[in-house]
């Protein structure tokens, strides 16, 4: 892609490809079979790819998933699914751009799908807050959540949120509170809920979506307490330390996985989610549904229970008086 | 003193504050040098301690609420010596083993002579038994860990085995603790689930806001009481008032995210000043008696 934003460590294989072309366009000018050399060098830069892709620190990570051209919400639910209508409003103030909700089909079974949604352009992540959901769309959530719940309907949520905004009307609207009950109505839902961190899960805000029966990331996303950037500014009083901070916080997927924070990592194609679209979907969509076709056998008591407990395993202390 | 006090079988003794250390941002006491004097903090009075003391660190001319700490609020609000502490000896195995960590929970050890930000036991108001927690400002500014989760966990289990009521005192104002970082998140998970079991068996769970409530402790189990009272003047909120500030370049309207404000915006039930606190508890439980 001609206008992709090329962040710092993908250089070099940017370069690369430029040359390759440069050759290519120089054999046809001149009529020459450079072929041999620019096999050599497209092999080059296939290894030189999956060198530093597979090599990333948390940090390059974390530049992917804030990548601009990361497939949003919107994206991925059409990627996903067979079919979807969105739903609005939290019936008691307004209704939140921010955050996305709905029913869909997933291979034609109705499930309801709750998602923030940043946006794609200047133009329309200020339309959509960047994704910055204020208590009216946790309210919307919760209210979808119910909603399925009532017409035994599973719950799927796609979590991309640096955090609930803050703001004064959010404060003023019960910010907080609108979490805690997010949190609390998710985590005691009847129906089967599975959750796909699919970009960056920043704090409160991702877990009021975040009460999976299964939790799903994908392989360059973050979970975290709190932003790398400000648990520098706490550690160091500046920011510059943000990258130290997201190696030390353990905000990957692979950590989280071995913490049993999350049950599964989903890959990404080579480069990010960005590069391969399609696959992206096609790699969710069959996650969902083999974590689905385990739910789906479950009686509702178990949902919840099994749910209480996957939490409630995250308590581990020392209790002797050493 | 304060460990015989704290110890499983109840018993009495007599309670009086302890030297106060000096990791607040607010209404700490400011002692003045030979420990007679504290200054208030809002209306800058020099106040005599022993005066303080008897007025429960109210301050006697302006009403400004400081800071006690949990063993202060316990022994505030339960009957003389009726109180058995859980877990005392619950300490965290540091699961991200977080750089510098150990050593700045061991200094708030030696400090506070707490092994965390949390006391939870078993107590009697006005002789009903209550399940009874109170989070510590003064121990890493009363933020939540993997420790101050298990304990309400636990504390809202057992109190739902004994059909009893529930009431955390909650001074988090350092939200969750960075240090345990996505642990610190899974607290307020468990927090709520289990305050969530808790109500589904009809039983009576009631929050107190003090000096300060934030971030991932007011966003889960203290926002999910069935009564949430707050003492004057906290500062409860969701995201901190600098932040708000720095990073949305708004300026806050007065008196925003104090306890008045919460209330006036319909967060919480009622205002209650120190020296109601237990009556208004205890009269609460009461009326919720089955």
């Amino acid at each position: 892609m001609a206008n992709t934003l090329v962040l710092d460590f993908e250089r070099p294989i940017v370069e690369l490809e430029k040359r390759i072309e440069e050759l290519k366009s120089f054999a046809k000018e001149r009529n020459l079979d450079l072929s041999e050399e620019i096999d050599n060098l497209q092999n080059r830069s296939e290894r030189l790819k999956r060198e530093i892709y597979s090599n990333l620190t948390s940090w390059q990570r974390i530049e992917l998933v804030r990548h601009p051209q990361r497939p949003t919400a919107e994206e991925l639910i059409e990627l996903i699914f067979d079919d979807f209508y969105e739903l609005h409003g939290d019936r008691l103030y307004g209704d939140d751009p921010a955050l996305i909700g709905g029913i869909a089909l997933l291979n034609g079974e109705p499930v309801t799908v709750i998602a923030p949604q940043k946006g794609r352009d200047t133009k329309e992540n200020l339309e959509r807050n960047f994704g910055l959901p204020h208590p009216e769309g946790y309210r919307k959530a919760i209210r979808l959540m119910k909603q399925a719940e009532k017409f035994n309907r599973p719950v799927i949520t796609l979590v991309d949120v640096v955090g609930a905004y803050p703001g004064i009307e959010a404060e003023e609207r019960g910010q907080g509170p609108a979490i805690a009950e997010a949190i609390t109505v998710m985590g005691a839902l009847r129906v089967p809920t599975i959750a796909v961190i699919t970009g960056e899960g920043g704090s409160g805000g991702a877990l009021a979506l975040a009460m999976g029966n299964r939790v799903l990331m994908l392989e360059n996303a973050y979970y975290s307490v709190i932003s790398p950037e400000s648990a520098s500014i706490i550690l160091y009083k500046n920011d510059d330390f943000a990258k130290e901070a997201a190696e030390k916080l353990k905000i990957g997927s692979q950590d989280l996985l071995e913490m049993k924070i999350i049950d599964e990592i989903i890959p990404e194609p080579l480069g990010g989610a960005h590069k391969d679209r399609v696959s992206m979907g096609r790699f969710i969509k069959e996650a969902l549904e083999r974590n689905m076709n385990i739910l789906k056998g479950l009686p509702q008591e178990k949902l919840v229970s099994a749910r209480y407990e996957r939490f409630r395993a995250f308590g581990k202390v020392k209790e002797d008086k050493l | 003193m304060f460990k015989d006090l704290f110890r499983s079988k109840p018993k009495y003794v007599t309670v009086r504050p302890q030297k106060q250390t000096d990791h607040l941002e607010h209404s700490e006491k400011k002692e003045i040098p030979g420990g007679l004097w504290i200054k208030c903090d809002k209306c800058s009075n020099i106040l005599y301690k022993k005066d303080l003391e008897k007025s429960l660190y109210v301050c006697p001319k302006c009403g400004f609420h400081f800071v006690i700490s949990a063993k202060e609020r316990i022994t505030l609000l339960v009957d003389e010596g009726c109180f058995s502490e859980f877990d005392s000896e619950m300490k965290t195995i540091d699961p991200l083993s977080f750089p510098d960590y150990l050593e700045k929970l061991q200094k708030y050890q030696e400090e506070t002579g707490m092994k965390d930000a949390i006391i939870t036991g078993l107590g009697k108001i006005k002789g009903q038994e209550v399940v009874l927690a109170a989070i510590d400002y003064n121990f890493m500014r009363g933020s939540m860990n993997t420790v101050v989760g298990e304990k309400i966990v636990r504390a809202f289990e057992l109190a739902r085995e004994k059909h009893l009521p529930v009431t955390i005192v909650s001074g988090g104002g350092g939200g969750a603790r960075m240090q345990e970082g996505v642990f610190s998140l899974m607290q307020m998970a468990r927090t709520c689930q289990a305050a969530e079991l808790h109500s589904k068996k009809n039983l009576l769970f009631i929050a107190v806001l003090t000096q300060a409530t934030m971030g991932g402790v007011y966003a889960s189990f203290a926002s999910m009481a069935d009564i949430i009272l707050a003492e004057p003047g906290a500062l409860i909120g969701f995201a901190g008032p600098r932040i708000i500030q720095q990073t949305m370049k708004q300026n806050l309207p007065e008196g925003f995210q104090t306890a008045e404000y919460v209330y006036k915006h319909g967060h919480i039930d009622r205002i209650v000043p120190r020296p109601f606190l237990k009556d208004t508890l205890a009269n609460l439980i009461a009326w919720h008696r089955r």
